[in-house]
Protein backbone atom coordinates (compact mmCIF):
# COMPACT_ATOMS: atom_id res chain seq x y z
CA UNK A 1 0.00 0.00 0.00
CA UNK A 2 1.92 2.84 -1.29
CA UNK A 3 -0.01 5.66 0.81
CA UNK A 4 0.81 3.68 3.99
CA UNK A 5 4.39 3.85 3.01
CA UNK A 6 4.00 7.57 1.94
CA UNK A 7 2.60 8.59 5.08
CA UNK A 8 5.02 6.69 7.21
CA UNK A 9 7.84 9.12 5.23
CA UNK A 10 5.79 11.80 6.43
CA UNK A 11 5.99 10.93 10.21
CA UNK A 12 9.40 9.93 10.07
CA UNK A 13 10.28 13.18 8.32
CA UNK A 14 8.63 14.83 10.55
CA UNK A 15 9.99 13.75 13.61
CA UNK A 16 13.38 14.12 12.37
CA UNK A 17 12.16 17.71 11.74
CA UNK A 18 10.67 18.29 14.91
CA UNK A 19 13.86 16.83 16.91
CA UNK A 20 15.59 19.33 15.24
CA UNK A 21 13.21 22.63 15.75
CA UNK A 22 14.04 22.29 19.42
CA UNK A 23 17.51 22.02 19.95
CA UNK A 24 18.41 25.13 21.89
CA UNK A 25 15.86 27.21 23.69
CA UNK A 26 16.61 29.19 26.25
CA UNK A 27 14.84 27.78 29.48
CA UNK A 28 12.85 31.16 29.95
CA UNK A 29 10.90 30.29 26.83
CA UNK A 30 10.40 26.78 28.27
CA UNK A 31 7.40 27.55 29.66
CA UNK A 32 6.07 29.16 26.41
CA UNK A 33 7.16 26.77 24.45
CA UNK A 34 5.67 23.87 25.82
CA UNK A 35 2.28 26.12 25.95
CA UNK A 36 3.28 27.00 22.23
CA UNK A 37 3.75 23.50 20.84
CA UNK A 38 0.83 22.68 22.92
CA UNK A 39 -1.61 24.78 20.48
CA UNK A 40 -0.16 23.25 17.58
CA UNK A 41 -0.94 19.69 18.91
CA UNK A 42 -4.78 20.49 18.90
CA UNK A 43 -4.45 20.55 14.89
CA UNK A 44 -6.36 17.25 15.26
CA UNK A 45 -9.36 20.42 14.51
CA UNK A 46 -8.66 18.78 11.12
CA UNK A 47 -9.59 15.29 11.89
CA UNK A 48 -12.95 16.61 13.78
CA UNK A 49 -13.69 18.60 10.59
CA UNK A 50 -13.30 15.61 8.48
CA UNK A 51 -15.10 13.43 10.88
CA UNK A 52 -17.84 15.69 10.90
CA UNK A 53 -18.12 16.09 6.91
CA UNK A 54 -17.96 11.95 6.38
CA UNK A 55 -20.83 12.18 8.93
CA UNK A 56 -23.54 12.51 6.89
CA UNK A 57 -26.85 12.22 8.37
CA UNK A 58 -25.63 9.93 11.28
CA UNK A 59 -26.57 12.38 14.36
CA UNK A 60 -24.43 10.41 16.82
CA UNK A 61 -21.22 10.80 14.82
CA UNK A 62 -21.72 14.66 14.32
CA UNK A 63 -22.45 14.94 18.20
CA UNK A 64 -19.14 12.83 18.34
CA UNK A 65 -17.15 15.56 15.85
CA UNK A 66 -18.83 18.36 17.14
CA UNK A 67 -17.45 17.81 20.60
CA UNK A 68 -14.13 16.41 19.46
CA UNK A 69 -13.54 19.95 17.60
CA UNK A 70 -14.73 21.92 20.47
CA UNK A 71 -11.98 20.13 23.09
CA UNK A 72 -9.08 20.41 20.19
CA UNK A 73 -10.41 24.09 19.44
CA UNK A 74 -10.40 24.49 23.11
CA UNK A 75 -6.90 23.51 22.90
CA UNK A 76 -6.06 25.67 19.65
CA UNK A 77 -7.46 28.79 20.60
CA UNK A 78 -6.73 28.90 24.90
CA UNK A 79 -3.05 27.57 23.58
CA UNK A 80 -2.36 29.88 21.12
CA UNK A 81 -3.89 33.01 23.41
CA UNK A 82 -2.13 32.06 26.79
CA UNK A 83 0.76 31.47 25.58
CA UNK A 84 0.52 35.32 23.94
CA UNK A 85 -0.22 36.60 26.87
CA UNK A 86 2.91 34.85 28.21
CA UNK A 87 5.20 36.13 25.82
CA UNK A 88 3.97 39.75 25.59
CA UNK A 89 5.70 40.25 29.17
CA UNK A 90 8.67 39.52 28.17
CA UNK A 91 8.36 41.82 24.82
CA UNK A 92 7.26 45.13 26.78
CA UNK A 93 11.08 45.65 26.87
CA UNK B 1 -23.49 20.79 -3.05
CA UNK B 2 -24.38 24.31 -1.91
CA UNK B 3 -21.81 26.55 -0.04
CA UNK B 4 -22.01 29.89 1.62
CA UNK B 5 -21.44 32.36 0.13
CA UNK B 6 -18.32 33.93 1.20
CA UNK B 7 -16.68 30.66 0.37
CA UNK B 8 -18.16 29.67 -2.76
CA UNK B 9 -15.73 32.15 -4.76
CA UNK B 10 -12.84 31.20 -3.56
CA UNK B 11 -13.63 27.69 -4.03
CA UNK B 12 -14.70 27.98 -7.11
CA UNK B 13 -11.72 30.11 -8.47
CA UNK B 14 -9.24 28.27 -6.61
CA UNK B 15 -10.65 24.40 -6.21
CA UNK B 16 -8.69 21.34 -7.13
CA UNK B 17 -6.50 19.22 -5.16
CA UNK B 18 -3.10 21.29 -5.87
CA UNK B 19 -4.53 24.30 -5.00
CA UNK B 20 -5.12 22.62 -1.46
CA UNK B 21 -2.24 20.83 -1.20
CA UNK B 22 -0.21 24.27 -2.09
CA UNK B 23 -1.99 25.72 1.22
CA UNK B 24 -1.12 22.46 3.10
CA UNK B 25 2.24 22.98 2.17
CA UNK B 26 2.37 26.64 3.15
CA UNK B 27 0.87 25.52 6.56
CA UNK B 28 3.58 22.79 7.21
CA UNK B 29 5.93 25.45 6.46
CA UNK B 30 4.46 28.03 8.71
CA UNK B 31 4.45 25.81 11.65
CA UNK B 32 7.64 25.03 11.35
CA UNK B 33 9.13 27.91 11.15
CA UNK B 34 6.71 28.92 14.67
CA UNK B 35 7.94 26.32 16.67
CA UNK B 36 11.69 27.17 15.29
CA UNK B 37 11.12 30.98 16.67
CA UNK B 38 9.51 30.36 19.73
CA UNK B 39 13.09 29.03 20.81
CA UNK B 40 14.21 32.85 20.81
CA UNK B 41 13.03 35.56 22.93
CA UNK B 42 12.93 38.00 19.96
CA UNK B 43 10.88 36.75 17.72
CA UNK B 44 8.87 34.10 20.28
CA UNK B 45 5.65 36.73 20.19
CA UNK B 46 5.77 36.66 16.49
CA UNK B 47 6.66 33.14 15.96
CA UNK B 48 3.60 32.37 18.11
CA UNK B 49 1.57 34.41 15.84
CA UNK B 50 2.75 32.99 12.98
CA UNK B 51 2.05 29.30 14.36
CA UNK B 52 -1.85 30.22 14.65
CA UNK B 53 -2.01 31.26 11.42
CA UNK B 54 -0.56 28.39 9.59
CA UNK B 55 -3.38 26.29 11.85
CA UNK B 56 -6.05 28.77 10.65
CA UNK B 57 -4.68 28.17 6.93
CA UNK B 58 -4.69 24.37 7.60
CA UNK B 59 -8.27 24.60 8.59
CA UNK B 60 -9.43 26.87 5.78
CA UNK B 61 -7.58 24.57 3.49
CA UNK B 62 -9.47 21.66 4.39
CA UNK B 63 -12.57 23.73 4.38
CA UNK B 64 -11.96 23.93 0.92
CA UNK B 65 -11.39 20.49 0.01
CA UNK B 66 -13.79 18.49 2.03
CA UNK B 67 -16.92 21.00 0.90
CA UNK B 68 -19.51 20.89 4.06
CA UNK B 69 -22.54 20.97 3.21
CA UNK B 70 -25.05 22.89 5.37
CA UNK B 71 -25.54 20.29 8.39
CA UNK B 72 -22.22 19.88 8.48
CA UNK B 73 -21.27 23.70 8.87
CA UNK B 74 -24.21 23.52 11.58
CA UNK B 75 -22.57 20.98 13.71
CA UNK B 76 -18.90 23.11 12.90
CA UNK B 77 -20.10 26.05 13.73
CA UNK B 78 -21.60 24.77 17.49
CA UNK B 79 -18.08 22.85 18.13
CA UNK B 80 -16.54 25.91 17.09
CA UNK B 81 -18.31 28.42 19.24
CA UNK B 82 -17.72 26.56 22.19
CA UNK B 83 -14.34 25.60 22.11
CA UNK B 84 -13.62 28.73 21.17
CA UNK B 85 -15.05 30.88 23.78
CA UNK B 86 -14.13 28.33 26.54
CA UNK B 87 -10.67 28.50 24.90
CA UNK B 88 -10.89 32.57 25.02
CA UNK B 89 -12.02 33.19 28.35
CA UNK B 90 -9.84 30.42 29.83
CA UNK B 91 -6.64 31.84 28.29
CA UNK B 92 -8.16 35.51 29.33
CA UNK B 93 -9.29 34.78 33.16
CA UNK B 94 -6.64 32.21 34.07
CA UNK B 95 -3.55 33.88 36.52
CA UNK B 96 0.15 33.20 35.40
CA UNK B 97 0.61 31.58 38.31
CA UNK B 98 -1.53 29.03 37.45
CA UNK B 99 0.27 28.04 33.94
CA UNK B 100 1.32 24.55 34.51
CA UNK B 101 -2.13 23.28 35.50
CA UNK B 102 -3.90 25.21 32.32
CA UNK B 103 -1.11 23.63 29.97
CA UNK B 104 -2.32 20.19 31.00
CA UNK B 105 -5.98 21.11 30.86
CA UNK B 106 -5.43 22.11 27.94
CA UNK B 107 -3.16 19.41 26.62
CA UNK B 108 -5.93 16.87 28.34
CA UNK B 109 -8.66 18.09 25.60
CA UNK B 110 -6.04 17.65 22.59
CA UNK B 111 -5.90 14.01 23.95
CA UNK B 112 -10.08 13.81 24.07
CA UNK B 113 -10.30 15.17 20.76
CA UNK B 114 -8.00 12.33 18.99
CA UNK B 115 -9.59 10.10 21.36
CA UNK B 116 -13.19 11.42 20.09
CA UNK B 117 -11.99 11.39 16.53
CA UNK B 118 -10.74 7.99 16.64
CA UNK B 119 -13.28 6.06 18.58
CA UNK B 120 -16.43 8.21 16.08
CA UNK B 121 -14.45 6.53 13.49
CA UNK B 122 -14.60 2.85 14.83
CA UNK B 123 -18.18 2.99 15.87
CA UNK B 124 -19.65 4.34 12.57
CA UNK B 125 -17.02 4.28 9.41
CA UNK B 126 -14.34 2.02 9.47
CA UNK B 127 -13.71 -0.39 6.86
CA UNK B 128 -13.34 -3.87 9.08
CA UNK B 129 -11.09 -4.83 6.35
CA UNK B 130 -8.73 -2.56 6.74
CA UNK B 131 -5.71 -2.98 8.95
CA UNK B 132 -3.99 0.14 8.61
CA UNK B 133 -7.24 2.13 9.87
CA UNK B 134 -7.64 -0.16 12.84
CA UNK B 135 -4.61 -0.27 14.45
CA UNK B 136 -4.14 3.64 13.49
CA UNK B 137 -7.48 3.45 15.87
CA UNK B 138 -6.46 1.90 18.18
CA UNK B 139 -3.23 3.86 18.48
CA UNK B 140 -4.87 7.26 18.53
CA UNK B 141 -7.43 5.88 21.37
CA UNK B 142 -4.52 4.08 23.58
CA UNK B 143 -2.64 7.47 23.44
CA UNK B 144 -5.53 9.97 23.26
CA UNK B 145 -7.28 8.10 26.75
CA UNK B 146 -3.89 8.24 28.25
CA UNK B 147 -3.32 12.11 27.55
CA UNK B 148 -6.52 13.04 28.21
CA UNK B 149 -6.93 11.15 32.08
CA UNK B 150 -3.07 11.52 32.50
CA UNK B 151 -3.50 15.57 32.07
CA UNK B 152 -6.37 15.94 34.03
CA UNK B 153 -4.70 14.15 36.86
CA UNK B 154 -1.66 16.25 36.78
CA UNK B 155 -4.09 19.38 36.52
CA UNK B 156 -5.84 18.31 39.51
CA UNK B 157 -2.74 17.65 41.53
CA UNK B 158 -0.89 21.04 40.65
CA UNK B 159 -4.43 22.62 41.58
CA UNK B 160 -4.42 20.73 44.96
CA UNK B 161 -7.81 18.53 43.88
CA UNK B 162 -5.91 15.50 44.39
CA UNK B 163 -3.13 14.53 47.20
CA UNK B 164 -0.48 11.73 46.17
CA UNK B 165 -1.97 8.53 48.24
CA UNK B 166 0.31 6.48 50.56
CA UNK B 167 -0.83 2.94 48.56
CA UNK B 168 0.38 4.68 44.84
CA UNK B 169 3.71 4.45 46.56
CA UNK B 170 3.77 0.84 47.00
CA UNK B 171 5.22 -1.36 44.56
CA UNK B 172 1.73 -2.72 43.67
CA UNK B 173 1.11 0.13 41.60
CA UNK B 174 3.80 -1.31 39.15
CA UNK B 175 1.87 -4.47 39.19
CA UNK B 176 -1.56 -2.81 38.27
CA UNK B 177 -0.28 -0.26 35.56
CA UNK B 178 1.55 -3.31 34.09
CA UNK B 179 -1.92 -5.46 34.32
CA UNK B 180 -3.73 -2.30 32.48
CA UNK B 181 -1.44 -1.62 29.98
CA UNK B 182 -1.56 -5.72 29.00
CA UNK B 183 -5.00 -4.91 29.02
CA UNK B 184 -4.92 -2.16 26.76
CA UNK B 185 -2.87 -4.53 24.20
CA UNK B 186 -5.56 -7.36 24.16
CA UNK B 187 -8.04 -4.79 23.74
CA UNK B 188 -5.86 -3.32 20.68
CA UNK B 189 -5.45 -6.43 19.58
CA UNK B 190 -9.78 -8.05 19.80
CA UNK B 191 -10.43 -4.33 18.11
CA UNK B 192 -8.75 -5.50 15.17
CA UNK B 193 -11.56 -8.20 14.30
CA UNK B 194 -14.34 -6.16 15.93
CA UNK B 195 -13.70 -2.39 16.25
CA UNK B 196 -17.08 -1.10 17.17
CA UNK B 197 -17.56 -3.93 20.16
CA UNK B 198 -16.68 -4.26 23.35
CA UNK B 199 -12.79 -4.03 22.73
CA UNK B 200 -12.72 -0.28 21.51
CA UNK B 201 -14.46 0.11 25.08
CA UNK B 202 -11.59 -2.09 27.02
CA UNK B 203 -9.39 0.10 25.50
CA UNK B 204 -10.91 2.90 26.41
CA UNK B 205 -11.29 2.27 30.08
CA UNK B 206 -8.29 0.53 30.64
CA UNK B 207 -6.11 3.33 28.98
CA UNK B 208 -7.95 5.60 31.07
CA UNK B 209 -6.49 3.95 34.16
CA UNK B 210 -3.62 3.76 32.83
CA UNK B 211 -2.96 7.33 32.14
CA UNK B 212 -4.38 7.69 35.71
CA UNK B 213 -2.44 5.05 37.37
CA UNK B 214 1.00 6.33 35.61
CA UNK B 215 0.74 9.80 37.23
CA UNK B 216 -1.00 9.60 40.34
CA UNK B 217 2.31 8.46 41.66
CA UNK B 218 4.47 11.25 40.69
CA UNK B 219 5.11 13.95 43.35
CA UNK B 220 4.34 17.36 42.17
CA UNK B 221 7.86 18.54 41.69
CA UNK B 222 8.05 16.32 38.85
CA UNK B 223 5.01 17.22 37.29
CA UNK B 224 6.48 19.92 34.73
CA UNK B 225 8.06 16.74 33.17
CA UNK B 226 5.36 14.75 33.00
CA UNK B 227 3.20 17.52 31.58
CA UNK B 228 5.48 18.11 28.81
CA UNK B 229 5.81 14.23 28.03
CA UNK B 230 1.73 14.18 27.88
CA UNK B 231 2.14 17.06 25.33
CA UNK B 232 4.13 14.82 23.31
CA UNK B 233 2.02 12.18 23.47
CA UNK B 234 -0.78 14.85 22.51
CA UNK B 235 1.30 14.96 19.30
CA UNK B 236 1.91 11.16 18.76
CA UNK B 237 -2.16 11.20 19.51
CA UNK B 238 -2.86 14.13 16.95
CA UNK B 239 -0.64 11.84 14.12
CA UNK B 240 -2.28 8.65 14.96
CA UNK B 241 -5.54 10.49 13.96
CA UNK B 242 -3.86 11.15 11.33
CA UNK B 243 -3.77 8.34 9.90
CA UNK B 244 -7.08 7.28 11.44
CA UNK B 245 -8.91 10.11 8.71
CA UNK B 246 -5.96 9.86 5.92
CA UNK B 247 -4.21 13.43 6.62
CA UNK B 248 -0.94 14.59 5.78
CA UNK B 249 -0.50 17.30 7.69
CA UNK B 250 -1.87 16.02 10.68
CA UNK B 251 0.48 13.31 11.04
CA UNK B 252 3.35 16.13 10.05
CA UNK B 253 1.98 18.46 12.09
CA UNK B 254 1.85 15.47 14.93
CA UNK B 255 4.76 14.04 14.76
CA UNK B 256 6.89 17.21 14.93
CA UNK B 257 5.19 18.13 17.90
CA UNK B 258 5.44 14.89 19.57
CA UNK B 259 9.24 15.07 18.64
CA UNK B 260 9.50 18.57 20.15
CA UNK B 261 7.93 17.77 23.15
CA UNK B 262 10.42 14.76 23.96
CA UNK B 263 13.69 17.02 23.63
CA UNK B 264 12.11 19.50 26.10
CA UNK B 265 10.98 16.84 28.52
CA UNK B 266 14.63 15.69 27.96
CA UNK B 267 15.98 19.35 28.47
CA UNK B 268 13.76 19.27 31.45
CA UNK B 269 14.80 16.16 32.93
CA UNK B 270 18.81 17.15 32.64
CA UNK B 271 18.01 20.55 34.18
CA UNK B 272 16.41 18.71 36.94
CA UNK B 273 19.09 15.75 37.38
CA UNK B 274 16.51 13.56 37.44
CA UNK B 275 16.41 10.81 34.99
CA UNK B 276 12.98 10.36 32.86
CA UNK B 277 12.50 6.37 34.07
CA UNK B 278 12.91 7.42 37.64
CA UNK B 279 10.36 10.20 37.07
CA UNK B 280 8.04 8.30 35.26
CA UNK B 281 8.38 4.66 37.51
CA UNK B 282 10.01 6.62 40.85
CA UNK B 283 7.32 7.49 42.84
CA UNK B 284 7.58 11.04 44.21
CA UNK B 285 10.59 12.07 45.61
CA UNK B 286 10.76 11.82 50.23
CA UNK B 287 7.16 10.72 50.03
CA UNK B 288 6.94 6.63 51.42
CA UNK B 289 9.56 4.57 51.92
CA UNK B 290 10.61 5.05 48.54
CA UNK B 291 12.69 8.14 49.72
CA UNK B 292 13.71 6.56 52.98
CA UNK B 293 17.18 7.55 54.47
CA UNK B 294 18.71 10.76 53.47
CA UNK B 295 15.96 12.12 52.04
CA UNK B 296 13.42 11.64 55.41
CA UNK B 297 14.26 15.44 56.42
CA UNK B 298 12.29 16.91 59.24
CA UNK B 299 13.47 19.92 60.80
CA UNK B 300 14.54 17.97 64.04
CA UNK B 301 17.44 17.43 61.20
CA UNK B 302 18.78 20.65 61.75
CA UNK B 303 20.73 21.78 64.56
CA UNK B 304 22.54 25.41 63.66
CA UNK B 305 19.61 27.28 62.59
CA UNK B 306 19.57 30.92 63.38
CA UNK B 307 16.71 32.77 62.26
CA UNK B 308 15.67 36.61 62.54
CA UNK B 309 13.01 38.73 62.20
CA UNK B 310 12.03 40.73 59.19
CA UNK B 311 13.59 43.79 60.77
CA UNK B 312 17.26 42.43 61.09
CA UNK B 313 16.63 41.36 57.54
CA UNK B 314 15.83 44.99 56.56
CA UNK B 315 18.61 46.26 57.83
CA UNK B 316 21.25 44.13 56.32
CA UNK B 317 19.23 45.40 52.88
CA UNK B 318 19.31 49.10 53.99
CA UNK B 319 23.12 48.94 54.23
CA UNK B 320 23.87 46.75 50.88
CA UNK B 321 25.61 47.64 47.76
CA UNK B 322 24.44 44.48 45.93
CA UNK B 323 21.74 42.29 46.38
CA UNK B 324 20.55 39.56 44.55
CA UNK B 325 17.00 37.80 44.37
CA UNK B 326 16.66 34.09 44.28
CA UNK B 327 12.71 33.34 43.82
CA UNK B 328 11.66 29.77 43.97
CA UNK B 329 8.26 27.95 44.12
CA UNK B 330 7.18 29.13 47.24
CA UNK B 331 7.46 32.83 45.79
CA UNK B 332 4.94 31.59 42.98
CA UNK B 333 2.19 30.29 45.46
CA UNK B 334 2.62 33.06 48.06
CA UNK B 335 1.60 35.24 44.68
CA UNK B 336 4.40 37.82 46.46
CA UNK B 337 5.90 38.53 42.44
CA UNK B 338 4.25 42.17 42.79
CA UNK B 339 5.43 43.25 46.36
CA UNK B 340 9.08 41.74 45.51
CA UNK B 341 8.93 44.55 42.79
CA UNK B 342 8.60 46.81 44.72
CA UNK B 343 10.66 46.06 47.32
CA UNK B 344 13.39 45.88 44.55
CA UNK B 345 12.06 48.99 43.13
CA UNK B 346 12.56 50.49 47.02
CA UNK B 347 16.37 49.24 46.97
CA UNK B 348 16.86 50.46 43.90
CA UNK B 349 15.69 53.94 44.41
CA UNK B 350 17.72 53.56 47.57
CA UNK B 351 20.91 52.82 45.24
CA UNK B 352 21.30 49.49 45.98
CA UNK B 353 22.39 47.11 42.72
CA UNK B 354 19.24 44.42 42.34
CA UNK B 355 19.22 41.43 40.22
CA UNK B 356 17.09 37.99 40.34
CA UNK B 357 18.88 35.12 39.90
CA UNK B 358 16.58 32.52 38.13
CA UNK B 359 17.54 28.50 37.87
CA UNK B 360 16.74 27.04 35.17
CA UNK B 361 13.79 24.92 37.00
CA UNK B 362 12.56 28.00 39.32
CA UNK B 363 9.04 28.02 39.90
CA UNK B 364 6.71 25.35 38.52
CA UNK B 365 8.00 24.73 35.40
CA UNK B 366 11.10 25.98 33.65
CA UNK B 367 10.77 29.59 32.56
CA UNK B 368 7.67 30.12 34.69
CA UNK B 369 9.41 32.04 37.17
CA UNK B 370 10.77 34.33 34.34
CA UNK B 371 6.97 34.88 33.26
CA UNK B 372 5.99 35.51 36.70
CA UNK B 373 7.96 38.10 37.10
CA UNK B 374 7.73 39.81 33.78
CA UNK B 375 4.33 39.81 34.42
CA UNK B 376 4.90 41.97 37.80
CA UNK B 377 7.25 44.05 35.40
CA UNK B 378 10.77 43.23 36.43
CA UNK B 379 12.77 44.43 34.06
CA UNK B 380 13.97 41.73 31.71
CA UNK B 381 17.74 42.49 31.98
CA UNK B 382 17.70 41.79 35.41
CA UNK B 383 16.59 38.02 35.21
CA UNK B 384 19.84 36.85 35.22
CA UNK B 385 20.56 33.17 34.30
CA UNK B 386 22.33 30.84 36.40
CA UNK B 387 25.40 30.98 34.58
CA UNK B 388 25.80 34.48 34.63
CA UNK B 389 24.88 34.88 38.08
CA UNK B 390 26.90 32.33 40.08
CA UNK B 391 30.56 34.08 39.58
CA UNK B 392 28.85 37.13 40.90
CA UNK B 393 28.06 35.73 43.94
CA UNK B 394 31.41 36.13 46.21
CA UNK B 395 30.29 40.04 45.35
CA UNK B 396 27.07 39.64 46.56
CA UNK B 397 26.16 41.54 49.99
CA UNK B 398 23.26 39.93 50.91
CA UNK B 399 21.04 37.60 49.45
CA UNK B 400 17.33 37.08 50.00
CA UNK B 401 16.04 33.01 49.23
CA UNK B 402 12.27 33.24 48.58
CA UNK B 403 10.58 29.87 48.54
CA UNK B 404 13.03 28.42 46.89
CA UNK B 405 15.21 25.51 48.68
CA UNK B 406 16.81 22.70 46.67
CA UNK B 407 18.01 24.77 43.87
CA UNK B 408 20.25 26.51 46.68
CA UNK B 409 21.22 23.24 48.30
CA UNK B 410 25.33 23.41 48.38
CA UNK B 411 25.28 19.78 48.89
CA UNK B 412 24.46 19.29 45.16
CA UNK B 413 28.35 20.67 44.77
CA UNK B 414 29.74 19.11 48.09
CA UNK B 415 28.23 15.49 48.92
CA UNK B 416 28.33 12.88 46.59
CA UNK B 417 25.91 10.99 48.58
CA UNK B 418 23.44 13.21 48.48
CA UNK B 419 20.26 12.85 46.15
CA UNK B 420 20.79 16.15 44.61
CA UNK B 421 24.55 15.80 43.71
CA UNK B 422 25.06 16.69 40.20
CA UNK B 423 22.42 19.07 40.04
CA UNK B 424 24.07 22.53 38.63
CA UNK B 425 22.51 25.26 42.01
CA UNK B 426 22.65 28.64 42.42
CA UNK B 427 25.79 28.81 44.52
CA UNK B 428 24.33 31.72 47.20
CA UNK B 429 26.36 30.45 49.70
CA UNK B 430 29.60 32.08 48.26
CA UNK B 431 27.16 35.45 49.57
CA UNK B 432 28.53 37.42 52.28
CA UNK B 433 24.96 37.26 53.80
CA UNK B 434 21.84 34.62 53.05
CA UNK B 435 18.33 35.56 53.88
CA UNK B 436 15.97 32.01 53.35
CA UNK B 437 12.42 33.30 53.52
CA UNK B 438 10.62 29.85 54.32
CA UNK B 439 7.21 29.24 56.03
CA UNK B 440 9.22 26.03 58.02
CA UNK B 441 11.82 24.24 58.11
CA UNK B 442 10.03 21.82 56.12
CA UNK B 443 12.29 19.58 53.63
CA UNK B 444 12.01 21.03 49.38
CA UNK B 445 10.24 19.39 46.87
CA UNK B 446 12.80 16.12 46.92
CA UNK B 447 12.18 16.35 50.41
CA UNK B 448 15.99 16.81 51.40
CA UNK B 449 17.40 18.48 54.13
CA UNK B 450 19.48 21.83 53.18
CA UNK B 451 22.71 22.57 54.33
CA UNK B 452 22.69 26.11 53.39
CA UNK B 453 20.54 26.44 56.40
CA UNK B 454 22.90 25.58 59.17
CA UNK B 455 25.58 28.11 57.42
CA UNK B 456 27.16 31.09 59.62
CA UNK B 457 26.14 33.47 56.85
CA UNK B 458 22.76 32.11 56.78
CA UNK B 459 19.35 33.49 58.82
CA UNK B 460 16.51 32.06 58.02
CA UNK B 461 12.99 34.58 58.18
CA UNK B 462 10.41 32.36 59.09
CA UNK B 463 6.74 33.32 57.51
CA UNK B 464 4.99 33.53 53.94
CA UNK B 465 6.65 34.97 51.06
CA UNK B 466 4.35 37.74 50.88
CA UNK B 467 3.75 38.54 54.61
CA UNK B 468 7.75 38.94 54.67
CA UNK B 469 8.19 40.77 51.61
CA UNK B 470 5.51 43.32 52.54
CA UNK B 471 6.75 43.66 56.46
CA UNK B 472 10.59 44.31 55.15
CA UNK B 473 8.66 47.34 52.33
CA UNK B 474 7.25 49.00 56.17
CA UNK B 475 10.59 48.24 57.71
CA UNK B 476 12.25 49.98 55.23
CA UNK B 477 10.19 52.51 54.66
CA UNK B 478 10.25 53.35 58.32
CA UNK B 479 13.80 53.82 58.23
CA UNK B 480 13.40 56.23 55.31
CA UNK B 481 14.88 54.40 52.71
CA UNK B 482 14.15 55.77 49.33
CA UNK B 483 13.83 59.02 50.97
CA UNK B 484 15.80 60.98 48.99
CA UNK B 485 18.42 62.33 51.66
CA UNK B 486 16.85 60.49 54.75
CA UNK B 487 18.76 57.83 56.00
CA UNK B 488 17.01 56.04 58.97
CA UNK B 489 19.34 55.42 62.32
CA UNK B 490 19.55 52.19 63.65
CA UNK B 491 16.80 50.86 65.75
CA UNK B 492 18.61 48.78 67.92
CA UNK B 493 19.84 45.03 67.37
CA UNK B 494 17.09 42.46 66.67
CA UNK B 495 18.85 39.44 68.60
CA UNK B 496 19.65 36.38 66.55
CA UNK B 497 17.70 33.50 68.50
CA UNK B 498 19.57 30.54 67.91
CA UNK B 499 16.64 27.78 67.62
CA UNK B 500 16.45 24.70 69.91
CA UNK B 501 17.31 21.40 68.06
Amino acid sequence: MSSLSQALWVLLLGSLLGLELIGKVPPTLHTPLMSGANAISGITVLASLTLIQKAGDNQALLLIGALSLGFALYNVIGGFLVTDRMLAMFRRR
Amino acid sequence: MPLPFALSIPAALLSGDGFAQLIDLTAVLLLALGIKGLSKVRSARAANGLAALAMGLAVLGLLLQIRPDPQAWLWIAIGTAAGGLAGLLTAQRVPMTAMPETVALFNGCGGMASLLVAVGVALFDVDPTDRVALISIAISVFVGAITFSGSIVAMAKLQGWLDTPAWTQSPIRHGVNIALAVTSLVGSVLLLSDPAGLPLWLLVASATLLGVGVTLPIGGADMPVVISLLNSYSGVAAAAAGFVVGSQLLIVAGAMVGAAGLILTQVMCTAMNRSLVSVLFGGALGVGASGGGAAAAGSSDYSRITSCSAEECAMALEVAERVVFVPGYGLAVAQAQHALRELAKLLEAHGVEVSYAIHPVAGRMPGHMNVLLAEADVPYEQLVEMEAINPEFPRTDVVIVLGANDVVNPQAKTDPTSPLYGMPVLEVDQARQVFVVKRSLGAGYAGIANALFELPQTAMVFGDAKAVLNGLLSELREMGVGKVGAKGGPKGEAARQPVAA
